[in-house]
């Protein structure tokens, strides 16, 4: 993984809100950008309206769980740009007591599935969301978010209570 | 009675009483392929507002990849789609490829991309025989069947599975092709442009395929990119976006083919553009064979590749490597990569996040039938109760691969 400070798209990033800009990276050709929570939205109108940038695509939104780490979750969004073809990758951390950011789909509104899959599975809630609720699961699920990495493969609840399930 | 006597009769009546209707559509439906229910508020027969509620086949495929090496993930790939199981295998040793920094030999290339369209033919004729029979035709499903079943049995011979395939590996391919399986190739490629014509028979003249196919579950352009659709479903309305033309991979950039683009993004220029890429693949498919390089089909990548099964009985270093491999897998470097591949229903991609060790961090799959369902509510407005079938349809919908 190398630093890329100074690939185009993220020297467009740091150089409008330098504040919110944490660092960029770049793996196997894929460029990561690290944000500041706060500046999400912000970021992405840039990226959605600026036309050298110009991501009118969604490709996916993603979480991933780090529960060493202070700032326990991770929120991934990937976008590309059908005209001018290339992809970039928004990271931002979320601590476990304030797990909540603002929703995107104003600028995307396929967000809004790819969010509910996220609040379904992770247990991050989305501000100004439409329609924040389960998606996968049942929405009366009472046993927690099943890709926090602290869930067991197995599931829990009601299994935990056979008696014929010792240990 | 005259015209005017009659509306001051119904003027003298108390007002009709008129409501929204809530209908629950599914999940035993059987248009919905698979389990999938939709909340649907009705007024009349318009359909006011859809909500689809899905779930019905989660297994948390996710979940389980975090604890399985990268190789026993592949015939969990075959599971999602299980229509098109080869493309999900390739979009899944894709990325695994591009996590890894490794490539895989010419032939390999070659043989990949031949069945992976033979594999878009399928999942193709699979979509036409069931939306036909959706919308009432069902004379095209029998016709499209009868040629799907000649390519499976190709599947079969190559892999010994028809549905399951597993054939695809990180580095290469299972099995390599031989004269015989070439044979039953070059003979389907000669005989299907006719028999492609011969679907389009049944239905291009066929007056209730078009009224019901015809300005139904229109799409702009500027939204099916917003909300993120992919494959057919965004081509019908004229965005020239497929990830084998925008970054090719496999041997898509050695033959000659075109991008078949719709027009008014309705589902007739959905059907229409999957009709033509049927004739395109399968022109790919017979320049591919004709081109088809010799050399080895896996790549030469010991800490990656299984030693060849002979050499393992009589060889102590394999018997290692393989030991090795089953007891632990191989190790991927610390990093996160996405990897996109446009399977015959759209963008299928993977994002693996590795942490250095033998099995994925966190694997994210992005179906492409999940985020199609994401525009169904705005597909599905104003148009009438029949018409939610034909857009089930038409997004080609498998609900192994939305709920994963």
């Amino acid at each position: 993984m190398k630093p890329a400070d100074h690939h185009p798209i993220a020297e467009k990033v740091r150089v409008a809100f330098p504040s919110f800009y944490g660092a960029a990276t770049l793996f196997r050709g894929d460029l990561s950008i690290h944000l500041q929570k706060e500046g999400l939205v912000k970021v992405c109108t840039l990226l959605r309206q600026d036309p050298e940038l110009d991501f009118d695509y969604p490709v996916h939104i993603s979480s991933a769980d780090y529960p060493k780490e202070k700032e326990r979750f991770e929120m991934i969004y990937e976008f590309f740009s059908i005209q001018k073809k290339h992809y970039v990758r928004l990271k931002t951390r979320l601590r476990e007591d304030q797990c909540h950011i603002d929703s995107i789909t104003s600028i995307w509104r396929g967000a809004e599935f790819m969010e509910r899959e996220v609040y379904d599975m992770m247990g991050i809630r989305f501000n100004n969301h439409p329609d924040l609720r389960r998606i996968l699961m049942p929405e009366d699920y009472p046993e927690g978010y099943p890709l926090r990495k602290d869930f067991p493969v197995q599931g829990r609840g009601w299994r935990d209570t056979f008696e014929f399930l010792e240990s | 009675m005259t015209e005017t006597e009659a509306t001051e009769q119904t003027k003298s009546l108390p007002l009709l009483r008129t409501e929204e209707l809530q209908l629950n559509m599914g999940p035993q439906h059987p248009s919905t392929h698979g389990v999938l229910k939709v909340i649907l508020t009705l007024e009349g027969e318009r359909v006011v507002k859809a909500v689809p509620v899905m779930g019905y086949l989660h297994r948390g495929v996710e979940k389980l990849a975090e604890t399985l090496t990268y190789n026993q993930f592949i015939p969990h790939t075959d599971r999602l789609d299980y229509v098109c199981a080869m493309y999900n295998n390739f979009a899944y040793v894709r990325a695994v490829e591009k996590l890894l920094g490794i490539s895989v030999p010419e032939r390999s290339e070659y043989l990949r991309t031949i069945v992976a369209e033979v594999q878009r033919i399928i999942g193709h004729l699979f979509w036409l025989g069931t939306q036909a029979l959706d919308i009432g035709a069902m004379t095209v499903f029998f016709y499209t069947f009868r040629e799907r079943e000649l390519l499976l049995d190709f599947f079969e011979e190559l892999c010994g599975a028809r549905l399951t395939t597993s054939w695809y590996r990180v580095g290469g391919v299972e099995r390599d092709i031989d004269a015989k399986m070439k044979e039953m190739l070059y003979k389907f490629c000669a005989e299907f442009p006719e028999k492609i014509d011969e679907y389009n028979s049944f239905l291009e003249n066929n007056r209730i395929w078009i009224g019901r196919t015809k300005g139904i579950a229109v799409i702009s352009a500027e939204d099916a990119i917003n909300f993120g659709l992919s494959g057919p479903t965004l081509r019908g309305s004229g965005v020239d976006y497929d990830l084998r033309k925008v970054m090719p991979y496999g041997a898509y950039d050695k033959v000659e083919w075109s991008v078949p683009l719709g027009k008014n993004g309705d589902t007739y220029d959905r059907y229409w553009i999957r009709m033509e890429e049927m004739k395109e693949s399968t022109k790919m498919v017979t320049q591919l064979l004709n081109q088809l390089p010799e050399g080895p089909y896996l790549a030469d990548l010991p800490k990656i590749v299984l030693p060849p099964k002979s050499r393992v009985l009589t060889d102590m270093e394999s018997m290692i490597y393989q030991f090795k491999m089953f007891a632990e897998g191989f190790k991927a470097p610390e990093g996160d990569i996405y990897c996109g591949t446009e399977a015959h229903k759209g963008e299928l991609g993977f994002y693996i996040i590795s942490n250095g060790g033998s099995k994925p961090y966190r694997l994210k799959i992005r179906a492409p039938s999940f985020i199609h369902m994401g525009a169904f509510d705005q597909m599905a407005k104003g148009y009438m109760i029949a018409d939610v079938i034909t857009i089930f349809g038409t997004y080609d919908i498998v609900m192994g691969e939305c709920d994963r």
